[in-house]
């Protein structure tokens, strides 16, 4: 018997029982959506975070105060209180051939205030290579001017958010403004950055790092952004920051070097579980869809025992009928797996359409899986009915009563 | 050929035996034309299912066309059913969903005989059996008399040497099961032996040989057209 008189036969069958087979082609497709759909929820965060971390800048090094003994997990969110890191740290940095350049990055809030108009805003104190590593664009005027970080010149460059908040269309070059008690001179206006956690930076006001240290009363660094001269140089960089920081501090590793990859890879691998953990509570409903095979073939293969019978009578052997029930459990989650694809993707496509911005993508490996998954599904669970019918002994089976 | 030596058949039924077939021998040549009657009960349609290779006996043996059959696998007595047996069931038993030309292209199927050659032998037995107007009719959309016509075109499909008919006409009335027998002992005139269970005497007196079965025993064989 050949394959498609095989799937042929099961066909038919099937098509003979269009409700009972309709109902369960439905659950099938509906566990299968909900596996690729799920799927594409974690794996459309994960690439979120990523992309966002890609949006960081290149060749990015992270330089955080105190230890962080978890290696390559995520960045410590509060740390100890070790020896601070000062501007001098961060300068120190740079004899490194390894490391092209070094922001030092000051973190505060404070009331940020023009004419009658005042907003409490993130405050970033650091120095023009700031710009340069995250690769900010200018929508007017200039970046910080460079030269000696230690001079805390009382100038100011707004996020797009924050201008438009105590400016409105007042242009806003030149003007003087209020952070705490200080007076300000606004030299640029950052353009809205599209990605790289850009929703802060939009509300955010840049000032040099020693106006901040000032400002915030401190002289420690929250971090050091470090950017490596080359890709293939950053495991050195790491190890010349080590290196300089612990000579600087007294022979003591008190800091935490993370590099990009590091942080991408740890969030990239929690949610890749988490996506698999969500994927794994999908599957439950494939399971669900399984049993409905197996309770529709029972039901099939007690309607059908003279069937069975007659196609041992006609030679099919015990292999033979298992495996031509087998085949329609193969056909019923074949079908149906098939349906939850074209289910699934026009799902994606018409939020897609809609609301583009949910940027909702089916993993590509989801597809394959969720089908092999469900085909596997109908199998383990025709099997069952498919003995039974195998078993079934065709001079009771064809006894006329 | 068929040589059914000490062939026994007994049936467990609420912890007490039922000899539903107790030392038959019974030799078969090929060709013969042969009728089994007797009361119900008496083993007709069990000694047919072990003639068939749908049951197998507790003791004794049953050699057809020179092969042991009793000791062959399932796998094996499959094929042997399928190249070797054609039934005709007093119920017909056609699969209701399929067409008339697709019933009788089933033991083909199973037998992985490719579709152009089936097409081409079913139209031929469809046309043998004045069936041709009625290939794509479902069983349900035919009368009695045509399924059995179809249930027999299906048996001999793979063009069979022994014929096994249990009670054919049973649900026939007389002018369909007229043309039933008439159809099988036109088939038996052209080679394949042919076994034919029934109730009615008439029909039963038609046959060359003709064996009278009584509690599993059998009781009178009119014997082969050589010694009788
Ligand atoms: N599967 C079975 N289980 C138990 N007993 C059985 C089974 N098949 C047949 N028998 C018994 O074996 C005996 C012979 O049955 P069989 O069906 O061969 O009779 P029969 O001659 O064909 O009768 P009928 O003319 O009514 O068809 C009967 O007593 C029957 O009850
Ligand atoms: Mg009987």
């Amino acid at each position: 018997m050949t394959i498609r008189d095989r799937f042929g036969f099961a066909f038919q069958a099937l098509a003979a029982y269009p409700l009972r087979t309709g109902l369960t082609l439905l659950a099938m497709a509906m566990a299968t959506a909900a596996v690729i759909l799920l799927t594409a929820l974690g794996d459309s965060a994960r690439h979120y975070v990523v992309d966002r971390f890609a949006g960081l800048g290149t060749n990015l090094l992270v330089v955080l105060p105190g230890r962080n003994e978890t290696r390559g997990g995520p960045p410590p969110l509060l740390g100890e209180t070790p020896r601070d890191l000062t501007l001098d740290d961060a300068l120190a940095l740079l004899r490194s051939s390894a490391i092209e350049s070094v922001a030092p990055v000051v973190v505060g809030s404070a009331p940020v205030q023009y004419g009658s108009r005042s907003r409490e805003s993130n405050i970033i104190g650091t120095t023009a290579s700031f710009f340069e590593i995250r690769r900010l664009q200018m929508a007017q005027g200039r970046y910080l001017p460079g030269g000696d970080p230690h001079r805390g010149r009382p100038v100011v460059v707004l996020g797009k958010t924050i201008k438009q908040e105590l400016f409105r269309e007042e242009p806003a070059l030149g003007r003087w403004l209020r952070i705490a008690d200080r007076r300000f001179r606004v030299i640029g206006i950052l353009q809205s950055s599209g990605h790289a956690l850009g929703e802060e930076l939009d509300k955010i006001a840049v000032i040099p790092v020693t106006s901040a240290q000032v400002l915030f009363n401190t002289p420690g660094l929250f971090r050091i952004l470090v950017q490596a001269t080359r890709r293939d140089v950053i495991a050195r960089a790491k190890q010349a920051i080590e290196t300089i920081i612990q000579t600087r501090h007294g022979g003591e590793n008190d800091i935490t070097v993370l590099t990009q990859d590091a942080i991408l890879l740890a969030f990239d691998r929690i949610l890749r579980s988490l996506t698999l953990a969500v994927a794994g509570i999908a599957a439950i409903s494939l399971i669900v869809a399984g049993i409905l095979i197996m309770n529709v073939m029972l039901i099939s293969v007690a309607q059908r025992t003279a069937e069975i019978g007659l196609l041992k009578a006609l030679g099919a052997s015990t292999a033979k009928v298992l495996q031509l029930f087998l085949a329609e459990a193969l056909v019923l989650s074949i079908l149906g797996a098939g349906c939850g694809l074209a289910l699934a993707l026009s799902t994606l496509a018409v939020l897609d359409r809609f609301w583009p911005a949910v940027k909702l993508q089916a993993a590509p490996w989801s597809l394959p899986a969720a089908v092999v998954i469900a085909m596997g599904t109908g199998l383990l669970f025709g099997l069952l009915p498919a003995r039974r019918a195998a078993r079934l002994d065709p001079v009771i089976a064809l006894h006329p009563h | 050929m068929i040589e059914l030596t000490g062939i026994e058949r007994t049936f467990w039924v609420g912890g007490e035996p039922v000899h539903a077939l107790r030392t038959i021998n019974l030799t078969i040549a090929g060709g013969e034309y042969l009728s089994v009657m007797g009361p119900s009960g008496s083993g007709k349609s069990t000694l047919l299912n072990i003639l068939g290779l749908l049951d197998r006996p507790n003791r004794g043996c049953y050699r057809l066309d020179g092969v042991e059959t009793t000791a062959l696998d399932e796998e094996a007595r499959a094929l042997m059913r399928q190249q070797k047996i054609g039934f005709v069931f007093q119920v017909f038993h056609l699969i209701p969903r399929l067409s008339a030309a697709e019933n009788i292209a089933l033991p083909m199927m199973l037998a992985g005989i490719p579709a152009s050659q089936r097409r081409r032998r079913v139209k031929e037995l469809l046309a043998r059996f004045s069936l041709s107007d009625r290939a794509r009719h479902r069983p349900a959309e035919l009368s009695g008399g045509q399924q059995q016509r179809v249930a027999i075109a299906r048996a001999i499909a793979m063009q069979p040497s022994l014929i096994l008919a249990d009670e054919p006409t049973g649900n026939l009335d007389h002018a369909s099961g007229r043309e039933v027998i008439d159809v099988l002992e036109t088939l038996n005139r052209q080679g394949p032996t042919l076994i034919l269970v029934t109730h009615d005497q008439e029909l039963g007196a038609r046959a060359r040989r003709r064996i009278e079965m009584r509690d599993g025993e059998i009781l009178v064989d009119t014997g082969s057209d050589d010694n009788s």
